[in-house]
């Protein structure tokens, strides 16, 4: 399956990739392309400018940014597993870039290019989302950074506009972590469960059971109220809309995301 | 059409090449390098793996246009005149293949996974290399040959 035609740009800094997508309606930015080539071979996606940021490697980065650690949009998966300041401040992030995919896919794919992607069974998407993460984004007007309950907005879709490039995500120092169910290694989630300690409460996240990553906020509030790993785990139900597919029934689903969600919570 | 120039085993290489094309048809039919297999199509497999600056990539996911600059090497790239390469001796000598349509693929995964890890345990080996599938089920020789290869220092 080879993709259709498409003019390409290689931009040399995170402002002419602006302008280049300024050009083309139907321009889409190029990262580690993991995601973007599968659906382009499949020809699900059809962009007719590819701005390839790919080189973009000042974007590649994890340090301290006040209180918090920022990580540069363009960290591939296997920079994260094996970076030292996540292992001590944010462990959980490069734990679960380790259950992405394979050794090859580690290698290309970036954080910023996953999450950008919008796919509901992104690891790496339900972990920012329950991290309560901030998505920096630099367009024509300048940069502006969104909230993760705001980043994430249906099926392959997010809040950041045509010509904004995500340009870094800022995650607070905490311990937290991920529970993945695979029907074959390096397979997508058929269900994923995050949870991490934010600001005095436990978040709760679940991957692949609705048209985005979620937050179980009725676990959350169940928990903030004192209830048992397991008694709270058992409100998954009313936070989620667990899609059948051919990996999956919804019934599955639900049962796999509330075991997740019990043994992560236990580990907390 | 977009102009690239790379390193591939070695050799410089300039060429014109349509953004879409893919890296591995690129090695294949414009070079000719038809050690890269292409086996699923859809980056599951792993035959299609090449290294791209030391790093195993699946090269029916990469654009051609996407490695200029870098240096890439093949299966064809690994020996040494008539030296084989010490992953490939591994191999040999383990009986590492039935068919060998993944073999190149497994080669340069496991060049690429000894680099980051010299000495892996089974687990690390078998988890390393899970972006591989041997369609005969040959993987207990294919372990036995990655660990043959780590003790010989590849």
């Amino acid at each position: 399956m080879i993709p259709a035609v498409f003019e390409y740009e290689r931009a040399g800094f995170v402002d002419e990739a602006v302008e280049l997508l300024g050009r083309d309606e139907e321009a889409k930015l190029l990262a580690g392309g993991h995601s973007l080539i599968p659906a382009m071979r499949l020809r699900f996606s059809r962009p007719s400018l590819l701005v390839d940021i790919g080189r973009l490697d000042d974007l590649r980065y994890v340090r301290e940014h006040g209180d918090r650690i920022a990580i540069g949009a363009l960290t591939r998966h296997a920079d994260l597993v094996g970076d030292a300041m996540l292992r001590e401040h944010c462990a959980l992030i490069g734990e679960a870039a380790a259950l992405i995919g394979d050794p090859q896919v580690r290698h290309r794919g970036t954080i910023g290019g996953s999450v950008a992607h919008g796919d509901p069974a992104s690891d790496l998407g339900t972990i920012l989302l329950t991290l309560d993460a901030e998505f920096v984004a630099r367009g024509p007007g300048g940069e502006r950074a969104i909230g993760a309950g705001a980043f994430f907005t249906g099926p392959f879709e997010t809040a950041l506009e045509h010509q904004e490039v995500l340009t870094e995500i800022r995650v607070p120092k905490t311990a937290g972590t991920y529970l993945k169910h695979v029907r074959r290694a390096h397979d997508w989630a058929t269900v994923g469960a995050a949870a991490a300690r934010v600001d005095g409460r436990v978040h709760v996240g679940l991957t692949s059971m609705g048209p985005t990553s979620l937050r179980a906020r009725t676990v959350e509030d169940a928990l903030a109220d004192g209830a048992t790993p397991a008694d709270a785990a058992a409100h998954v139900a009313e936070d989620a809309m667990p899609p059948t597919d051919a990996s999956a029934s919804s019934e599955y689903r639900l049962h796999l995301a509330q075991v997740l969600v019990r043994r992560a919570l236990e580990r907390m | 059409m977009t102009s690239v120039a790379l390193t591939v085993n070695g050799s410089r290489c300039e060429a014109d090449v349509e953004p879409r094309q893919l890296l591995v048809y690129f090695l294949r039919d414009r070079l000719g390098l038809k050690g890269t297999n292409v086996g699923c199509d859809t980056t599951s497999c792993g035959a299609c793996t090449v290294l791209v600056d030391d790093e195993s990539v699946k090269s029916c996911t990469v654009f051609a246009v996407q490695a200029d600059g870098s240096e890439v090497t093949t299966v064809e790239g690994l020996a040494r005149g008539d030296a084989l390469h010490p992953v490939q001796q591994a191999f040999h000598e383990q009986h590492a293949l039935q068919c060998g349509y993944c073999t190149p693929g497994f080669v340069l995964a496991t060049v690429s996974l000894l680099k980051e890890n010299p000495n892996p345990s089974e687990t690390e080996i078998r988890e390393g290399l899970e972006g591989n599938l041997c369609r005969c089920t040959g993987y207990h020789n294919i372990v036995k040959a990655v660990q043959a290869a780590a003790r010989a220092g590849a």
